[in-house]
């Protein structure tokens, strides 16, 4: 893996001279899908042998668990994730009021377990959490993703765009050098694909696992020798609010997989 | 609780050549690789699979180390009578998990 990024590095520095202008058109958006090998789509495609599953299932079981000093189940408030869950990860990360601030999907599905049914939040990149974010978000496969529109997420939207195109780490690469200037080019063995959280938590073959978006966010900050932000900080939440702006209409693939 | 997928027609006809497919959540750490700590990180993986129909075997497979994390695995059965298939997954310390779907014959 490190080997694979030194590599992809020397190539990288090489074709991002260019300085980042414009984003993509919107007729050229693709999902990273569209990117991947026929037998990768398959893999994804067939809910029978995409990975990702395992985890939906998990989540499934924890839905109707009793937890916490509350000892109440998300279904004893939800009910039937297929009504109520429905279309919710498609407008995520929304705005908080309690903190002022956005939230994403597994940042609110831990709220309502430390608030609501009064039990230890869950770690992030849990099994646990992500397998509860995975069921909750695979109840709006196939729709489009439409972003908050409220007004209080504008100055937070903002700073995810900043973030997307500042140049960080030793490499001093933007999030846009690679995904809006050379998408679809090669970096070492991978395409670069347009970065639309359009299947998180996803299988990552290379992980061998299902991750999150904030842990994709991170290893591509590792990539351009960056210090990563941690898991759950208020940046990586402004980043994925841009990065769900940039993908807006395309349809929820949860859990994706990628390779 | 068991983490695991599996596929079994609900219905075949007498005879005909089914395709089960079966996949568990397992990390099938291979004991090879080397922990933050330094340490090798112990070993642990799923050692045999193994598929009966009305409590005949009729599938197994041992794994090894170099199969990858959640392994999935495919094959085909004959279908002969209605009844159960059962799917075990035997690991390391000899810790079982099963999963069990059920199929009509007519
Ligand atoms: C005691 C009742 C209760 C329990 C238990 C509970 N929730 Fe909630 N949940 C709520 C309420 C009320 C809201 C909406 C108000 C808010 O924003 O907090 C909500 C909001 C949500 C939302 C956002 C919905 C949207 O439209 O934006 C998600 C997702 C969610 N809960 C998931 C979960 C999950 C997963 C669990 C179990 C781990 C859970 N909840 C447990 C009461 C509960
Ligand atoms: C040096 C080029 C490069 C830079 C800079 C970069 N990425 Fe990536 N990114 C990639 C590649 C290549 C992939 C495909 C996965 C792989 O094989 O590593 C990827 C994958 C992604 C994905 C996953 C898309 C999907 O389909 O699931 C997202 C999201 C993403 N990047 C966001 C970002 C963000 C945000 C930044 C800035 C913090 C960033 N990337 C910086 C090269 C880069």
């Amino acid at each position: 893996m490190h080997a694979l990024w030194r590599l992809a590095a020397v190539g990288a520095a090489a074709i991002c001279g260019i300085v980042s202008a414009a984003g993509i058109e919107d007729g050229e958006k693709r999902s990273g899908f569209d990117f991947m090998t026929p037998e990768t789509q398959a893999l994804q495609a067939d809910e029978m042998s995409n990975p990702g599953m395992l985890w939906v299932l998990q989540g499934e079981q924890l839905w109707q668990q009793a937890e916490g000093r509350a000892d109440v189940a998300c279904a004893g408030c939800h009910d039937d994730a297929s009504q109520t869950m429905r279309g919710v990860a498609a407008r995520y990360p929304a705005f908080d009021a309690a903190t002022g601030r956005p939230i994403d999907l597994a940042g609110r599905i831990n709220s309502c377990r430390a608030e609501r049914q009064q039990a230890e939040p869950l770690a992030p990149e849990s099994d646990a959490l992500l397998a509860l974010t995975a069921y909750v978000a695979h109840q709006s496969r196939g729709m489009p993703i439409t972003p908050g529109t409220d007004a209080r997420l504008a100055p937070f939207r903002d700073n995810g765009r900043r973030l997307f195109q500042s140049r960080i780490g030793q490499l001093q690469l933007s999030c846009a050098s690679c995904h809006d200037d050379n998408w679809g080019k090669r970096l070492g063995g991978s395409v670069i694909p347009q970065a639309h959280p359009t299947g998180y938590p996803l299988y990552r073959l290379e992980w061998q696992t299902v991750g999150s978006l904030q842990r994709r966010l991170r290893n591509c900050m590792i990539g351009v020798r960056a210090e990563p932000f941690a898991f759950g900080a208020p940046e990586l939440v402004d980043l994925e609010l841009h990065l769900t702006e940039r993908a807006s209409g395309l349809l929820v693939e949860t859990p994706a997989v990628r390779p | 609780m068991a983490r695991a997928l599996v596929n079994v027609p609900k219905t075949a006809r007498q005879g005909e050549v089914v395709e089960i497919k079966a996949m568990i959540a397992h990390p099938m750490e291979t004991g090879y690789r080397i922990g933050p700590n330094g340490s090798n990180i112990p070993r642990d993986i799923i050692r045999r699979f193994a598929c009966t129909y009305n409590g005949e075997e009729v599938f197994s497979a041992d794994l090894h180390p170099a199969v990858s994390a959640n392994p999935f695995i495919a094959f085909t059965l004959v279908a002969t009578t209605s009844g159960t298939i059962d799917f075990t997954w035997t690991d390391d310390a000899g810790k079982i998990q099963t999963a069990s779907a059920m199929i009509t014959v007519n």
